[in-house]
């Protein structure tokens, strides 16, 4: 009785963590045959992006949105990436094709920091 | 560590109910803005319901001025879906004034978007005020997408090619900074060497006792790091202005106004006539603040600033759009 029960949590815990793969890296889980395109999100908002530091494999598209009733920009430290103004409810997408830590800002707001890692 | 009470006075010298590190309290707000006069460095402020019991006389002078700041054309949101509206509001309070004032300042964020027509705009809007002559510096959403081509085309011509300048009146040495431009990443505000250089050379053949007016967009004291309010090197233009017996330093950016005495240095921020923006940490965020319609006009303002020949006087006056 009591191994059943602990058998159940494990495969709970097991379904809660692909659960909270499948948020954060949408599209990756399906076959690895097809080679699907990863995609991660950042929302801008309240003048910060969310989550500020994102974890995605190579080929990941990192789409950006702004939230905010202000204007905000996504720009690379290193200049690898920078979008135009990004105005409410604008989209910013880049496709991570190396592997690597890109570090970027808003360059209107540039106390807006983030980071996307690429493993 | 001993914290002061809230609004707590520890020095009155002035005995006008504000005291040196009560500036950064003294903000005004819905029509309690503050009546300013600069004598040898030292300020003397003056609530707006205590302006009744002044001579008007006192806030005459040699030269009048009136900052305006932050117009954001283009913004269309909560709480402010014409910012066109309370622009004329504030043109027609400039055409109102006793004493007409003989040019504009304009600190910055004269667009939302930096789009041609939101520029069109405004100086359509300016172009029915008394004052004819409006100097610029720009904000950082004067200067997006294209590295401020646009703003210097319109706005920089006869400054230097990074956009500063300085110029006289009646005595006066006023200086248009930029400080929007290439800023770091976890950064403030930024006016970098080559400005730096600029200025060092532009006021040093000044006599000490010449008036200097120095004006740019993000403020040039540390507000609020947090959010991003304060320059990264304006100590060391600060520096150079030492000599001077009067400085005034007129910024925007915040949205409210805000004023510190440092020294021979009045630091002022004015309000903007778009949209208000929340006190230092007193908000998640420095984004929008929404207040009701019929409040609105109370938090959006105007700067009237005179000087007086030879008293080393700069009369300050905020005024809403109320």
């Amino acid at each position: 009785m009591k191994r059943s029960v602990f058998i159940a949590s494990m495969i709970a815990t097991a379904v809660l963590s692909f659960g909270g793969t499948v948020l954060e890296y949408k599209g990756f889980v399906t076959s690895a045959q097809e080679k699907p395109a990863s995609t991660a999100e950042v929302k801008i908002d309240n003048f910060s992006f969310g989550p500020a530091a994102v974890t995605v494999p190579v080929g990941t598209t990192v789409t950006w949105i702004n939230r905010d009733d202000i204007p905000h920009t996504v720009v690379s430290t290193e200049r690898v990436f920078k979008s135009k103004v990004l105005d409410t409810d604008e989209k910013f997408s880049y496709t991570f094709t190396k592997l690597g830590e890109y570090p970027y800002f808003c360059s209107i707001h540039p106390k807006m920091t983030g980071k996307v890692v690429v493993q | 560590m001993a914290h002061k009470t809230k609004d707590e006075i520890l020095h009155d010298h002035n005995n006008d109910g504000v005291d040196r590190r009560g500036f950064l309290k003294c903000m005004a707000w819905a029509g309690t803005g503050a009546f300013c006069v600069l004598q040898g460095g030292v300020l003397k402020s003056y609530s707006m319901s205590r302006l009744a019991e002044m001579n008007p006389e006192n806030m005459k002078g040699e030269l009048s001025f009136v900052q305006i700041s932050d117009s954001h054309m283009g913004f269309n949101k909560p709480a402010n879906p014409d910012v066109a509206a309370t622009l004329q509001v504030a043109v027609d309070k400039i055409n109102a004034l006793s004493a007409p004032p003989e040019f504009l300042l304009h600190t910055g964020d004269i667009s939302h978007l930096s789009k041609p027509e939101e520029f069109d705009s405004v100086e359509q809007i300016l172009k029915s005020a008394s004052a004819k002559d409006v100097f610029y510096v720009p904000g950082e959403h004067d200067v997006l997408n294209d590295d401020g081509k646009q703003y210097h085309e319109r706005f920089g011509k006869g400054a230097q090619p990074g956009g500063w300048y300085s110029f006289e009146k009646k005595g006066v040495h006023f200086v248009g900074l930029v400080n929007v431009m290439n800023l770091k990443a976890g950064g403030l505000g930024t006016l970098g060497n080559e400005q730096l250089e600029w200025l060092e050379k532009d006021v040093k053949h000044l006599k000490s006792s010449t008036p200097i007016i120095v004006f740019a967009h993000i403020p040039l004291w540390t507000v609020y790091p947090e959010w991003g309010w304060g320059t990264e090197d304006s100590a060391q233009a600060l520096a150079y202005l030492k000599k001077f017996g009067s400085v005034t330093v007129l910024n925007g950016h915040i949205h409210q106004t805000m004023q510190k005495v440092e020294g021979n240095v009045t630091f002022h921020t004015a309000c903007s006539t778009a949209f208000p923006q929340p006190k230092p940490g007193e908000a998640p965020s420095p984004g929008p603040m929404k207040v009701p319609a019929e409040q609105l006009r109370s938090v959006l303002g105007i700067t009237d600033v005179n000087y007086v020949a030879g008293q080393h006087a700069l009369a300050v006056v905020d005024s809403t759009l109320a």
